[in-house]
């Protein structure tokens, strides 16, 4: 019987919702293998978020706390992560795709003498074992890989994998590890404007650039963003020229999305910018140029200034929640 | 002090990706090489650093010697001298290059490590904190900002939403995000100096892999969309079908 361990990540105290994806898919192949899944909650209090889990299928809630885990330290991480992997006789384990999983994960396994698939996006189970499936050279190739350790780790990308709820009475254990010291500490963690959604986090992106003419227009992404419950993003020409911060950066130097709808506003969709969002569901456009790349790509598009055609945009969405 | 900067040889960024007949292989004829951008960020913080603190910086690569080409793009932007540990091709699996690496920087004696955050083929972004494990250093991941002082160093990285400020000391392993700097053109002089510097050639077991490649594909090609109309007047259309047919507002 296979046993699966998920890596939480807990930010803020809180589990975080790729987590659940991370708990859905682990229990999916889990019932392909007549397996279990298991998670990890490591921090100095974790007790409190250890019934979260059972609700999406998994069957071990291991806890692991002490005060000098509060703060997310790789090492320190890792050295738990991969002494619970041990306790289970795990033979995957997996983690979220996020800055701290795609840190923490590699460490985990050269700890266990293992290998990572990183980034993953879509597993399946052959006779000869699991395949995962992830993007190389910025999503214009896909690589089937198979792992040959044990256990077999790798990290998914958020919001590859659908949250499914598959409730089951989780079994907790309080596992005590001799913590090391942290090499690198965290002296404090800045949140850019207020606590904003980040773009990778987002079910919605609005996304601008060069056509938005300056920085003094974003407020009307913002409140388009708002309205949808979504979060803003920028192409890289708005964030070379300042008007933008690097973490709203969409595209291969910057961040990957794949939220349900991508509004491109004033992108011109080069090659680079769309490494970056190609996988989103549903893709808008609005663009001046006709001829622009990005309407190769879009689901639909509106030829126009961006400066006309947003505020109507906000207006119609206004009217449309107030109808619903 | 002594740095070293571990940078890999990858196609341009505009390069177009096709797979090789084997089917797990991209097609390499036609392609242009250049140092991993990331890489680049790591390279030109070690100059600075060592413009401000006096000591060397070493390249080191691993591939076969096809790749020397590209090591001396890095000489050439001001690095002292270079590694190539030899290899066949780039192991598909970064516990392999990270073990290597690993084993050729514990020599070295360097105070720091550097590295891109990723290689722009295989996205792996893995390498650096393997390598931190191995050689029980601290490490700090994506790193947009880099002050050293007497053995100690801050970093800012960036994480979703925000960032981390981490302090540390060294010897340390660092890997350069975007926006750490802006790397230097490599001028007429560097690029003459280049050719005279050493690159020392390294033979080393490699671990066995444990992640195989078993098939490429392209990602599924996106149905084609269509424009909705021109301005203003087209959004309470463009409104209607995402809500009615995409049913995502």
């Amino acid at each position: 019987m296979a046993t699966i361990l998920v890596v939480s990540e807990i930010r803020n105290g809180q589990l975080k919702k790729v987590n659940f994806e991370a708990y859905s898919a682990a229990r999916q192949l889990a019932d392909q293998l007549n397996g279990d899944v298991a998670t990890v909650l490591i921090g100095s209090s974790v007790s409190g978020l250890s019934d979260i889990p059972g609700k999406y299928g998994v069957n071990k809630v291991l806890q692991v706390e002490d005060a000098s885990l509060e703060k997310f330290s790789p090492d320190a991480y890792a050295a738990v992560a991969a002494e619970a992997a041990r306790h289970l006789n795990a033979d995957f384990v997996f983690m979220p795709a996020t800055a701290m999983g795609k840190d923490l994960l590699p460490r985990v396994a050269t700890l266990l003498n293992a290998s990572t698939a990183q980034d993953v996006i879509h597993m399946r189970v052959e006779d000869s074992g699991v395949v995962y499936t992830r993007p190389m050279f910025a999503g214009k190739i896909l690589a089937d890989v198979k792992l040959t350790s044990t256990p077999q780790t790798a990290t998914l990308r958020p919001k590859a994998f659908a949250i499914q709820e598959n409730p089951v009475t989780a079994a907790t254990e309080a596992l005590s590890v001799s913590v090391p010291q942290a090499k690198a500490v965290v002296e404090e963690v800045t949140t850019s404007g207020g606590g904003k959604l980040d773009v990778t986090e987002a079910d919605v992106v609005v996304s601008g650039g060069r056509g938005m003419k300056g920085p003094e227009n974003w407020h009307l992404l913002e409140e388009l963003a708002e309205l949808l419950g979504g979060a803003t993003g920028a192409s890289r020409a708005v964030v070379d020229a300042g008007w933008r911060p690097h973490g709203e950066q969409v595209g291969q130097t910057g961040k990957t999305v794949s939220p349900t709808l991508y509004i491109a506003v004033g992108i011109s969709g080069a090659i680079q910018h769309l490494a970056g969002m190609l996988s989103s569901k549903y893709i808008v456009a609005i663009n001046k140029d006709p001829d622009a790349p990005i309407f190769k790509v879009a689901d639909y598009g509106i030829v126009g200034d961006a400066m006309e055609v947003l505020p109507r945009l906000i207006e119609e969405i206004k009217k449309l929640k107030a109808e619903s | 002090m002594n740095i070293a900067v571990c940078m890999k040889q990858t196609p341009d960024t505009e390069a177009q990706i096709k797979i090789a007949d084997d089917g797990t292989h991209i097609q390499t004829d036609g392609i242009k090489w250049i140092i991993n951008p990331y890489d680049e960020f790591a390279i030109e913080e070690a100059l600075r650093i060592t413009e401000k603190h006096g000591g060397e910086v070493t390249l080191i690569s691993l591939g076969p010697a096809s790749v020397e080409k590209t090591i001396r793009e890095g000489l050439a932007m001001g690095a002292h001298k270079a590694i190539r540990i030899d290899a066949p091709e780039s192991p598909a699996d970064p516990q392999v290059v990270g073990a290597a690496l690993a084993e050729v920087l514990k020599e070295g004696n360097y105070d720091l490590i550097l590295f891109g955050k990723q290689a722009i083929d295989d996205d792996q972004s893995q390498v650096p904190s393997i390598v931190a494990t191995l050689l029980d250093l601290p490490a700090v991941a994506v790193v947009v900002k880099l002050d050293i002082e007497d053995g100690k160093a801050t970093a800012l990285r960036e994480i979703e939403g925000g960032h981390e400020k981490v302090t540390f000391s060294l010897p340390a392993v660092v890997s350069a995000q975007r926006g750490l700097n802006e790397p230097r053109y490599r001028s007429l002089k560097g690029i003459m100096a280049a050719k005279k510097k050493p690159i020392e050639v390294k033979q080393i077991n490699l671990k066995e892999n444990q992640l195989s490649v078993e098939k490429l594909s392209y990602p599924p090609e996106k149905k084609p969309g269509r424009i909705v109309g021109e301005g203003p007047d087209a959004v309470p259309e463009l409104v209607r079908l995402l809500h009615e047919e995409a049913k995502v507002i």
